[in-house]
């Protein structure tokens, strides 16, 4: 292990947790918790380190077997995936200590199972935001989604349905982006995206091109339930184990938008892609319908986690709109949500999680003075609750202003009314929910006597309070944040 | 009209591929049986194959295995061989169907134990109930 390849370390460390803990986790329970931890635990200081390099340095690269780019596989660490990296570790860290109590709790004997599904999961996120190389991406693509596929059936009930609408809808989208790699391999001959973003530009072969940029555009979209392709995300998030949602919830659709940002800035290059104004115009379109409708159709459920999943399918339209903005603005309010969308995003699963260990539902009707019972719990819940509806200081606001700004600079007013439209829903949304859960016993509260406290335990509660205390951080920090990283991502032309 | 037949047949393998992907494509989001779903996923990956291995293909190309120290010293005529690369990232992308298949048929298991068939329309009826 040296300083050089330090990130291929971070990614085979969980792969190889993986392996031990199908070999030995079956046999002795107690060694699973060690090893996920442990192996997560290496992962953040890993990125972390590798991180302050690549700020210091500049890109580090790492070919696999000694082959030399363009023919091998080559593994970057640029700014943009050296964020990634920090944040799938800390996430997946501090999701991993909720999920070993669920699912230890859910999946009775079949924890083992559970883990090593889950860290090669883990693995294969890390090996996306690592690798460049177009083919590779595939596989990994697929090793994510086979995963989840595999996560998602775990689940009671319905869950098993649901898994097979996801494999259904993920494969088409898997393929639609195998074809567009095979449509840029018969252009350039090559795989490396380095090569690619050399090589696409001087050829001239707009047809060509222009079909390439629609498949991988459409599979990436299927991936990440971008509307209208958004059908198998609130099931196959809704029905999952809870150990698996806290997980997958936060991080899949991201590192998809991550992929998504990667193809079209360092594969087909900006100019390539933003060539043609109609094309950007109708994706902002969609993003605005996308952000509306997914907000709208939250409102008609009536259970937290699945109101959650279509708040996530609202938050992809706001970070692909962002990238669509093509505008300086645009792309930092994009990549900053990523952030802020995942920690969000966790901090609220993690306490659907923290509820459903309590009282195994979080319907809304179960959810009646939810407050007295919990009230460390939903204290984090209010705080997820701000920054997704955009309240300063939270993370959300942050990366909210920016889309906005963005949306002024390129005149794209769709886009900043669907923002501010469903920031309003949002506040319905979940001033309904705290509405439920503050005042909904006060009615009976007197026969019954005092009201029980059922706080979480510790193992879901201190993860939780971090991620909500994280929000505020990463809110406040957002300056540093914006000026050391995110501006180093947005290419010289926006 | 010969126009459109000299096309179709100069490039019958690439249309052959955009057919075997509809019909793959139609299958996956028409049927309402969940197993004739999953043969649809099949076919579209094997139109993507069909589609990969012809990009590779040659007139008169020979099988991409030559002799190390003649390649070494005299080089190799590109021309004369077929670009193996593209089947062996078939071969990854088989590899990547046969999981998904797996995975995709210990799912269909799980839903007939569930609800006892795996005709959508009856799935659909028992969940309402």
């Amino acid at each position: 292990m040296s300083t050089t390849n330090l990130h291929l370390f971070v990614m085979v460390v969980p792969l190889l947790s993986a392996l031990a803990i199908n070999l030995f986790g079956r046999s002795n329970r107690f060694l699973i918790a060690p090893l996920v931890l442990g192996s997560l635990t290496f992962s953040v200081f890993g990125s972390i380190l590798v991180t302050g390099r690549v700020l210091r340095d500049g890109p580090i690269s790492y070919t696999v077997g000694n082959w030399q780019p363009p023919f091998g596989i080559e593994l970057v660490v640029d700014p943009l995936s050296a964020m990634m990296m920090v944040l799938i570790a800390v996430v997946a860290l501090l999701a991993s200590f909720s999920s070993l109590q669920s699912v230890a709790k859910e999946l009775p004997g079949r924890e083992a199972f559970f883990f090593t599904l889950y860290m090669i999961l883990i693995a294969g996120l890390f090996g996306l935001v690592l690798t460049g190389d177009a083919f590779n991406l595939y596989v990994l693509l697929e090793i994510t989604s086979i995963t989840t596929y595999g996560l998602v059936a775990m689940g009671p009930g319905r869950a098993a349905r649901a898994s097979f609408n996801y494999i259904i809808m993920g494969s088409i989208g898997a393929c639609f982006y195998l074809l567009g790699v095979g449509y840029i391999y018969i252009l350039t001959g090559t795989l490396n995206m380095a090569d690619i973003a050399r090589i696409l530009p001087t050829l001239n072969a707009p047809g060509a091109t222009a079909t390439s940029i629609a498949f991988v555009l459409i599979g990436l979209w299927i991936k990440m339930a971008f509307f209208p392709l958004h059908g198998w995300l609130p099931t196959a998030y809704g029905y999952a184990p809870t150990g698996a949602g806290t997980m997958v919830a936060p991080l899949m659709t991201k590192v998809t938008v991550y992929l998504m940002i990667r193809v079209i800035l360092s594969v087909y290059t900006p100019a390539l892609v933003f060539a043609n104004g109609w094309l950007a115009n109708g994706v902002l379109w969609a993003a605005a319908i996308a952000i509306v409708s997914g907000s709208s159709l939250a409102l008609g459920q009536k259970d937290l986690r699945h109101m959650l999943t279509f708040i996530i399918v609202a938050e992809v339209g706001y970070m692909v709109g962002g990238v669509f903005l093509a505008n300086a603005n645009g792309l930092t309010g994009a990549v900053l949500h990523i952030v802020n969308d995942a920690l969000m995003t966790l901090c609220l699963f993690l306490v659907v999680a923290a509820i459903v260990y309590r009282q195994g539902s979080v319907s809304l009707s179960s959810m009646q003075g939810i407050f007295r019972r919990m009230p460390w719990t939903m204290a984090a819940f209010v705080l997820g609750a701000l920054a997704m509806i955009g309240v300063p200081p939270t993370c959300g606001f942050f990366s909210k202003w920016y889309l906005i700004l963005g949306g002024i600079d390129g005149g794209h007013w769709e886009f900043v009314i669907a923002l501010v439209i469903s920031s309003l829903i949002n506040v319905v949304l979940f001033f309904r929910v705290i509405e439920i859960g503050y005042f909904g016993a006060l009615e009976d509260g007197g026969h019954h006597g005092p009201v029980q406290y059922q706080e979480a335990p510790g193992w879901m509660l201190n993860p939780l309070m971090l991620t909500a205390v994280l929000l505020v951080v990463v809110g406040l920090s957002t300056g540093p944040l914006v000026n050391n990283l995110i501006r180093l991502i947005v290419p010289a032309g926006f | 009209m010969e126009a459109a037949v000299n096309e179709i047949v100069a490039k019958y393998n690439y249309w052959i591929y955009v057919v075997l992907m509809m019909i793959g494509f139609y299958a996956m989001i028409g049927k309402r049986n969940l197993v004739k779903k999953l043969l649809g996923m099949n076919i579209f990956q094997t139109a993507i194959i069909l589609f990969f291995v012809s990009t590779g293909v040659k007139k008169g190309g020979n099988i991409p295995i030559v002799d190390k120290y003649q390649a070494l010293a005299g080089g190799v005529d590109a021309a004369t061989i077929v670009n193996p690369l593209p089947h062996v990232l078939m071969l990854t992308a088989i590899v990547v169907g046969v999981s998904v298949t797996g995975v995709a048929l210990a799912v269909l298991l799980r839903i007939y134990k569930e609800f006892g068939t795996l005709e959508e329309d009856e799935i659909l009826e028992k969940l309402q109930r």
